[in-house]
């Protein structure tokens, strides 16, 4: 294919989308009600999948990294806590040693969670001494954490052990399964925006079934024919993509003022996120994509069974 | 230019739509094809432009063995053969341009130059100031000659024809036959199913007749 003739191939197939769109367009409320099904019908798991990434980000935190904390027993007192912390900050497998003193941790308590009055009620702290532990990297498998644990568990000083790694395995297993069921969720309805398009398209085929004729009449090849019908799929899949993308900001806008007033009712920072750009570029990609493919699937169906009569 | 060779064309369920019929149309003769209502007039052009295949025997056109013509190649076969039909086809949903310039459009041709032959085509059947016209727009032999002029269009060596006079008056037919005149005149096959004898006989033309199925008489051209 030289120059001239990609150009000219370019140029037709330029025609012939700018066609299916006007001819869209001329129709606008047909086209509308099935963008408008497309749009839904994807804006339902790309809006679970962000909302998922979201609560990830909120839980980002303390992704990866165990901590330990040893609850000391009571009876410690905060020299001898501060020595075992000594001991500890030169244990080759730890990274870091906080000591939490329980005079501290009672107020920072009574400033965070309003208990406040109830809190100073108490005539005697009941907070224990707190060693928070974080080993070095290569230890923070969750096997190796669980050794640590044990070791710790052996000291005297120590009333109890936490491994706080424990809470986040069962959030990722949630969160895992929760993802598994938005990607079920967006095959089913991936599935259903093929039928959608394949069902317009046959409508469509259905109704210039005398303009098929007549263009295998006078020499038009089926490529030919097919092209119109594929664009429609296309703009259908591809406007579905988008007005899927600006139902979900819309509900992200929608859901940020309470969901700030929350965090900030737990002193946080937390800001619902947008769908990002690679999420994005996956819906309109995917969107247009079955489109393309839910019209293949009609045209190859239909347009075989109409010959001239 | 059309060669038929003992073709036969039997339809499921036995009924046989032509018999046994050869005969041979060279390059640049004007043939009618003449016969009572389901003689077999409509389905001896429909194997020309392989609307169907026939079951037995051989046509050629334009030297290709049709049979040999594989189902993606029928498109640029059909090119060759420009089609008329009674009910003249046309889509009433484009103006008369558009309707003719279809197959320019089909084959691919530059926008410029669609024009230029689309406004010669029409100005050929005298419909050049109707071209922005909607065909539904038009009367029945406005209608047939844009329908003309479709087929012309793309320049085919063959062209077919079936009752292109049927829906008109006498007046209107002789129009069109004059039209289909002059373009034999400047070289093009054609070939035209008709039973309006009345209005072919004094032409002096070729005239095939079927009846039943097969082929009765091969009324030689009195003239040229």
């Amino acid at each position: 294919m030289n120059r001239r003739h990609l150009n000219t191939w370019l140029l037709r197939h330029l025609q012939v989308a700018l066609a299916s769109l006007g001819r869209l367009c001329r129709a606008p409320l047909a086209t509308l009600m099935t963008v408008a099904v497309i749009g839904i019908a994807l804006a339902l798991p790309t809006g679970m999948h962000v909302a998922l990434s979201n609560i990830q980000q909120l839980a980002g935190g303390w992704d990866g990294t165990a901590t330990l904390s040893l609850f000391l027993k009571q009876e410690v007192g905060e020299k001898q806590a501060m020595q075992l912390a000594d001991r500890l900050r030169v244990h080759p497998q730890l990274a870091t040693v906080q000591l939490i003193d329980p005079d501290l941790a009672l107020e920072e308590f009574q400033r965070l969670s309003g208990f406040e009055g109830a809190l100073q009620a108490l005539k005697k702290n009941p907070l224990p001494t707190v060693l928070v532990i974080e080993p070095h990297p290569q230890q923070s498998t969750p096997e190796a954490a669980e050794a640590l644990l044990a070791e710790f568990n052996q000291l005297t000083e120590v009333d109890f052990t936490q491994l706080d790694l424990q809470w986040v395995r069962r959030f990722h297993a949630i969160t895992e399964i929760a993802q598994r069921g938005v990607m079920v969720i967006g095959l089913l309805l991936g599935l259903a925006v093929l039928l959608i398009v394949g069902n317009t398209i046959r409508l469509e085929i259905q109704n210039r079934k005398s303009e098929i004729e007549v263009t295998k009449l006078i020499g038009g090849t089926d490529a030919f024919i097919r092209r119109p019908f594929l664009y429609n799929g296309f703009w259908y899949g591809l406007s579905g993509g988008i007005l899927a993308w600006l139902l979900v900001t819309l509900s992200l806008w929608a859901l940020n003022e309470p969901v700030e007033r929350l965090a900030g009712l737990y002193h946080s920072e937390f800001d619902l996120s947008a769908i990002d750009g690679q999420t994005l570029g996956f819906l309109l990609l995917g969107s247009t994509l079955l489109g393309l493919f839910g019209s293949w699937i009609a045209v190859g169906r239909h347009l075989s069974s109409i010959e001239p009569s | 230019m059309i060669h038929f060779e003992n073709v036969t064309k039997r339809y499921p369920g036995g009924y046989e739509g032509l018999s046994n019929t050869s005969f041979h149309i060279t390059a640049g003769e004007m043939v009618f094809l003449t016969g009572h209502s389901g003689a077999g007039k409509s389905t001896l052009l429909r194997l020309i432009g392989l609307l169907e295949r026939c079951t037995r025997g051989q046509v050629r056109v334009c030297g290709r063995n049709l049979a040999k013509i594989k189902r993606s190649q029928i498109p640029y076969h059909r090119r060759e053969v420009g089609m008329i039909f009674q009910d003249h086809r046309l889509l009433n949903d484009r103006t008369v341009f558009d309707n003719v310039a279809m197959p320019l459009v089909v084959a691919g041709l530059r926008h410029q130059e669609i024009s230029r032959r689309v406004r010669a085509s029409l100005d050929k059947v005298g419909l050049l100031n109707r071209e922005r016209a909607y065909p539904i727009t038009l009367s029945g032999g406005e209608q047939q000659r844009v329908g003309i002029a479709r087929a012309v269009v793309s320049k085919p060596p063959v062209v077919l024809a079936d009752e292109p006079t049927g829906n008109l008056d006498p007046t209107l037919s002789q129009e069109i036959m004059d039209l289909f005149t002059q373009f034999n005149q400047v070289g093009v096959t054609l070939l035209i199913a008709t039973h309006d004898l009345g209005l072919i006989s004094n032409m002096g033309k070729r005239i095939l007749t079927l009846s039943h199925s097969r082929l009765m008489r091969d009324t030689a051209a009195s003239r040229s």
